[in-house]
């Protein structure tokens, strides 16, 4: 058993390394708050992936043209992809993949709170890939620099791969915006609906947020929440005007002397209440999780009987 | 682990022609047929290799970083194995 000098010892070591931006990888020592913190992170930055098809795979059969079909079904597939890399940087923490599929099931486990609200138009496939892969680069890019090796080599994967996820979701709602008079609603309803919720996914605002401290201190997260969601308003505003969308906030303005957008309060209680699982499509998505996990569990159990029975073939040959 | 759950499968990916194959991630499959299938869709949608290996997780064996110091000390001392430990005089090329 390590003695509580030698744990202090090796705490004063793995802070040093973190100081010093050196990596941590999977066998080293560290300390369990901080394995447990990550694959909290890790875990739920997994589900919100996987949960984050469910919006848009909605809407994969009516796309309105086969080069739409084809972009959205890619999309989604790196979602898949993205879910994958994170559980797979997650099991080199210990974690039980199953279990913390089991997790997100049994409403233990957390994913980003975006993917409660429903996808009402084709539009919505529009302000998702814009506002909501756009939030989620400006969350990522930070994470490529994370102190844990394995989730930061996940993030630079992912971070690729989302760049295309924004600009096809900005190709669909510019298009909309420039289209016909309804057309051009149904772009602006998007956005109506989508902006607050993709304010809110950068998370409480740094008053709230308590863990933030430590979490920087560690160097598991870059930014706080407050800077990355101004981050995102300053660069988002622009690109709204100039597809002639109009930002639903009447208290947005630009201020000159800070040069950043000054925006308005942000509904926390709304944000709370889907966070604890009373948005509107909560329990659709996790029902709809925890059923494909039962209906494919013969599907598991079959595979694993034929590689067996392969296994004795081959080994039967040898013999 | 329930009977269901597969195995952990380590995954190693050859970018191009002439390159050595080099560790992307990790992924469950049943068994090394589906490993390489699940591979290919996970880690090379966009092209990222021309050759798979899998490697059963639970056969990989490993240094341990605890011991770095006493494994990697010895070769620390012996800067006479780069050729940058030696002084070449003015005038000599081709060494
Ligand atoms: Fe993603
Ligand atoms: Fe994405």
């Amino acid at each position: 058993m390590e003695k509580a000098q030698d744990i202090l010892e090796l705490e004063r070591r793995f802070q040093e390394k973190i100081d010093n931006d050196i990596r941590i990888e999977p066998n080293d020592w560290m300390p369990d708050a901080y394995r447990k913190t990550l694959i909290r992170q890790i875990s739920q930055h997994a589900h919100s992936e996987i949960v984050g098809m469910l919006p848009e795979g909605n809407w994969i059969t009516r796309a309105p043209n086969l080069r739409r079909k084809a972009v959205l079904l890619a999309k989604v597939q790196d979602e898949a992809g993205h879910g994958l890399y994170l559980y797979s940087a997650c099991e080199t923490l210990g974690a039980d993949r199953e279990e913390t599929i089991d997790d997100l099931h049994s409403g233990k486990a957390k994913y980003s709170s975006i993917f409660n609200y429903p996808t009402l138009s084709w539009a919505d496939m529009g302000a998702i890939g814009w506002l909501v892969d756009g939030a989620a680069i400006m969350n990522q890019v930070p994470l490529c620099r994370c102190s844990y090796g394995p989730y930061a080599r996940a993030m630079v994967r992912v971070c690729k791969e989302e760049s295309f996820h924004q600009r096809q979701g900005f190709e669909i709602i510019s298009k909309l915006a420039q289209g016909s008079p309804e057309q051009k609603e149904m772009a602006q309803d998007a956005l109506n609906r989508f902006w607050w919720p993709s304010l809110m996914m950068f998370g409480p605002s740094d008053d709230d947020s308590p863990n933030s401290a430590q979490s920087m201190k560690w160097k598991i997260k870059r930014n706080s929440n407050d800077e990355l969601r101004q981050l995102f308003v300053d660069v988002t505003v622009p690109q709204a005007e100039m597809i002639g969308l109009k930002i639903p906030d009447n208290d947005l303005k630009w201020n000159e002397a800070t040069q950043h957008y000054e925006f308005g309060e942000i509904d926390w209680t709304e944000f709370w209440e889907v966070v604890k699982g009373n948005g509107p499509c909560n329990y659709e998505r996790v029902e709809t999780r925890r059923k494909a996990k039962e209906n494919g569990e013969w599907v598991r159990a079959a595979a694993v009987a034929y590689a067996e029975k392969k296994k004795n073939k081959e080994l039967a040959v040898e013999a | 682990m329930k009977k269901s759950d597969w195995p952990l499968w380590e995954v190693f990916i050859r970018s191009k022609q002439g390159l050595n194959h080099k560790h992307v991630g990790s992924l469950r499959a049943a068994d090394a047929e589906m490993a390489i299938e699940n591979a290919r869709d996970v880690y090379t949608r966009r092209s990222e290799g021309i050759s798979i290996w899998v490697l059963e997780s639970k056969n990989i064996h490993a240094s341990d970083p605890q011991e770095a110091d006493s494994l990697y000390d010895p070769a620390h001392s012996k800067v006479y194995r780069h050729p940058t430990f030696y002084d070449v005089p003015d005038g000599i090329s081709h060494m």
